[in-house]
């Protein structure tokens, strides 16, 4: 292999990736061509299906069939690699080019210890006796900063929390010293907190091993914390391509100036009117929810006798929302958010402490739930609606059920008029849920949600599976909505950026406790509580980014959320 | 892991509790257990003797008591019709019973992987295509057809098996064998394949589904994209996360084979504890029906003990999740 210096890693030419269809092949890569040199990272932004993890794919030769490759060249140092076999293909993957998928929860074989896959791994492409590959193992480890690497290496994937896993994933990925690593969505499954500690490691093995790095997500606050370079992708094509910091400040095609204005900022300002004397319409009063964790002697009879272990998921939580206000709840996983959102919906009854929504109090008979004044939107819209259902009868159901429509007519034009004020086309109401996008069936479901005319919603993450253009339609979709109706709101959400943008007031979560609570401008701008503090220092923002990206690598963002604890919970 | 075993077992002893209960209401209650000994000549001394010496003069709960204590220590009564020692008599058949199930068991397991394996791996091949299809008539033909079809073709008209029977057997203490002889094996070779043809289909059929799951899974695209070779990924990867269901459905299949081998049996004519309970229905033997069913219970919830105990040596996130363990 003759190879110059400033040879590109990976040189892609007119790509090109179809999927046969009925009519006509459809074209997922639409003619890309893209360049990474060693020790550079290039990240691929754009929507879903926009073709970005295609292309990962189709480097390592994964794309599932039907689709193809029907024209272009991929070269590695120079080598064409695309129209390698199987065979030769597996000399390449993890020897020369490492993976690192999404979702480190399922991304290692549960059955198997972290050592076993590591060592696996690395004798499949490296001539190591089982000795000296489980030395390289451990050393593995420790390097993606895993420590106490010599125990942990014999225990398995469950016992390790999302972020501990993704390092793990990440050692496997650079266990053969691979010149080229692809990263789809890395951080996306992840904490914010969690997300800066992976980006940062990233970033150090592409400086350290002269990595190059192919970045794919839908994150431009990762994008312009760690890529040198970006390329836009938008429907199989590259849009545009450039330096992250010209990219980011002066895009030249509309597509791009989209993207990013789309992409909301904890930094922006608060525009909603500061509302004061509103009476408060929910109110949660020392609220606090144990869950028993399996295990322990547990005979029926001898269970009094054994210490049972718990997890306390709520501990004595209060706030209350005033009329027509939304309240927000931010907080990591694990933090109770959706445990709170549940029991304020009446899903799940309090072990103490009340909810009370109009001075009716939740759990008892007549409760506002039953009568349709308390609504939920969940967060996946794939899974919330039932598929065998049209839309019209899930918009329907509640409508009928609680006896607000006189007759069929009378419904069908609610249903309509729904649908209207959701922004979708009436007609919509003889279809069913898998003919619509991800954005279409969030603005189904907050139709449900208010079919029964409810003066509370409770929204639980309800655009963190969509796209940032999709989040920002649905997101005003929902404020006015919320103008109009005078509903009143409690959201519960990971993205602060978002909560910034649509709350009054803001509940900061950690562990179950409520630490912080207060008007959303106090809180971002000035945080009392230090775990605000680190929230919104790991928050990916770009302006932010570049600030620290010009100051010089003076952060260490490894340091940021402290240490990792195991999960409680494992089954 | 000791506190979740121990708390199965306290669960199964209910569930024998439960079923012993059912056979001993059965028993006491399904006709008079005096009409079925004393004939028309016994006179009312003799019947008031074996009344008491039956125990049926004392209170039912005391009954119930002393059915389970003699059950534990394994009497079950005398047969009505045989005169005979109900355990006895189960005793005798159940090696025959055994041997069938267990080949059957075998030839289901090993031909039902070996296909779903193939069937999961090549998706598109002629010959998963042929054998999806050829399944279809192993899952609906009912048992005693195969086996008269079997019967007709190999014995009939080829004349190469025998159609009844279990050949010679040789005794090894309690134990009677026909693996020993060559008689044995062959007049094995039809009833096992009649009776495994249903748990194969079965068997095949789920670790196909099974597996063709377990391959979408993503770390199993994981385990591709870091180039390890394809044998270790499909049978070191994919195959132990596709046991982890297939051993729950393998083992209550076990039970089943043994315990409703009764069709093939009594069309082979086979010696085992199937025929027996076919007899003993025919001439309303109640104790060996009782002795039966609980015979059956026990066989089940066994095996129902053994897949959760292996559920642990195969899974490690029940190790840890159940045993209260944290490392």
């Amino acid at each position: 292999m003759t190879q110059h210096k400033n040879d590109p890693v990976l040189s892609i030419s007119n790509l090109t990736v179809e999927f046969p269809t009925a009519s006509g092949a459809f074209k997922a890569v639409d003619g890309i061509s893209l360049d990474i040199a060693k020790g550079e990272v290039l990240g691929v932004i754009g929507e879903s299906g926009a073709g970005k993890s295609m292309t990962g794919a189709a480097v390592t030769g994964l794309i599932d069939r039907p689709g193809r490759i029907s024209s272009g060249e991929i070269r590695l140092n120079g080598e064409r690699i695309d129209g390698f076999s199987e065979a030769a293909l597996r000399t390449v993957r993890g020897r020369r080019i490492g993976t690192v998928f999404q979702d480190p929860l399922v991304s290692l074989n549960p059955l198997y210890t972290i050592g076993r896959q590591l060592i696996e791994t690395i004798r499949a492409h490296l001539p190591l006796k089982a000795k000296a590959a489980r030395a390289r193992a451990i050393e593995l480890l420790r390097e993606v900063g895993i420590g106490e690497a010599e125990r942990r290496v014999d225990a398995y994937p469950h016992q390790f929390s999302g972020g501990m896993r993704q390092r793990v994933v990440i050692a496997l990925a650079i266990a053969a010293d691979p010149e080229l690593l692809i990263a789809d969505e890395p951080t996306s499954a992840l904490d914010v907190s969690v997300q800066a500690q992976i980006v940062a490691l990233l970033k150090s093995l592409c400086e350290k091993r002269g990595l190059a790095v192919l970045l794919i997500t839908h994150d431009m606050g990762v994008i312009a914390e760690i890529a040198d370079r970006v390329a836009v992708m938008n429907r199989g094509r590259i849009v545009e391509t450039g330096p992250v910091a010209d990219i980011v400040r002066n895009p030249r095609e509309d597509y791009t100036r989209g993207l990013i204005a789309a992409i909301p900022s904890i930094h922006s300002k608060s525009t909603r009117p500061v509302l004061t004397g509103a009476d408060h319409l929910v109110r949660v009063e020392n609220i606090r929810q144990n869950f028993e964790l399996p295990g322990g002697f547990s005979f029926p009879l001898l269970r009094r006798l054994s210490p049972v272990r718990h997890i306390t998921a709520v501990d004595d939580v209060s706030f209350s929302i005033g009329e027509g206000q939304t309240f927000a709840l931010v907080g990591e996983s694990g933090s109770g958010k959706s445990t709170i959102a549940r029991i304020v919906a009446g899903l799940l009854r309090p072990q103490t402490g009340r909810v009370a929504v109009g001075g009716r109090r939740m759990g008892e008979s007549n409760a506002p739930a039953v009568g349709g004044a308390v609504q939920m939107v969940f967060q996946d819209p794939y899974a919330s609606l039932n598929p065998r259902w049209r839309i019209g009868d899930i918009i329907a159901e509640p409508i009928r059920r609680l006896g607000l429509g006189q007759n069929r007519a009378e419904i069908d034009r609610q249903v309509a008029e729904l649908l209207e004020r959701v922004r979708l086309e009436p007609q919509a109401r003889h279809r069913y849920p898998h003919e619509f996008s991800g954005g279409q069936r969030q603005r189904i479901a907050i139709a449900r949600a208010l079919s029964s005319r409810p003066r509370f919603i409770v929204c639980d993450e309800p655009t963190s599976a969509l796209d940032v253009s999709v989040q920002a339609q649905v997101l005003d979709l929902m404020a006015s909505l919320q103008a109009e109706f005078g509903l009143t709101y409690l959201l519960i959400s990971h993205n602060l950026a978002v909560v910034r943008q649509m709350a009054d007031r803001v509940g900061v979560l950690k562990g179950g406790v409520l630490v912080e609570e207060g008007a959303v401008e106090q809180v971002f701008e000035r945080p009392q509580h230090a775990y605000t503090k680190m929230l919104l220092a790991a928050a990916p923002d770009i302006r932010e980014a570049f600030r620290r990206r010009e100051v010089g690598p003076g952060r260490d963002l490894t340091t940021i959320g402290g240490e990792e604890t195991l999960p409680l919970e494992a089954g | 892991m000791t506190g979740f075993v121990l708390r199965r077992i306290f669960q199964s002893v209910l569930v024998m509790l439960a079923v012993a209960l059912i056979a001993f209401i059965v028993i006491r209650f399904v006709g008079d257990p005096l009409e079925s000994l004393a004939s028309q000549e016994t006179r009312l001394e003799d019947r008031a003797v074996m009344m008491q010496r039956l125990g049926l003069d004392r209170p039912v709960v005391f009954q119930f008591a002393s059915f389970v204590r003699r059950g534990l220590s394994g009497d079950f009564g005398i047969s009505y019709k045989q005169q005979e020692p109900v355990t006895r008599m189960i005793a005798e058949r159940l090696p025959a019973t055994l041997e069938l199930a267990l080949a059957s068991a075998a030839l289901a397991l090993v031909l039902g992987g070996l296909l779903g394996i193939h069937c999961a791996l090549k998706p598109e091949s002629p010959l998963t295509h042929f054998i999806m299809t050829v399944s279809l008539v192993g899952v609906s033909l009912p048992t005693f057809l195969i086996g008269i079809g079997l019967i007709y073709l190999f014995s009939v008209e080829l004349g190469w098996l025998p159609s009844f029977g279990r050949g010679e057997t040789v005794k090894l203490g309690w134990w009677t064998t026909g693996l020993l002889t060559l008689s044995g094996w062959r007049s094995i070779i039809l009833p096992a394949i009649t009776l495994s043809l249903f748990q194969m289909t079965l068997l095949m059929r789920l670790i196909r589904a099974e597996m063709l799951e377990v391959l979408r899974q993503d770390y199993i695209r994981f385990a591709r994209a870091r180039g390890l070779p394809q044998s270790s990924i499909h049978f070191g990867h994919a195959l132990k996360n596709t046991l982890v269901p297939v051993i729950t459905v393998a083992g209550l299949q076990l039970g089943s084979v043994i315990a409703f081998a009764v069709v093939t049996e009594t069309v082979f004519q086979w010696p085992g504890v199937g025929s027996l309970f076919i007899n003993s229905v025919q001439s309303v033997d109640v104790p060996v029906m009782a002795a039966y069913l609980v015979f059956i219970a026990l066989l089940f919830v066994v095996i129902n003990l053994i897949v959760d105990i292996l559920y642990y040596a195969v899974d490690p996130r029940l190790r840890i999740a159940r045993g209260g363990g944290e490392t």
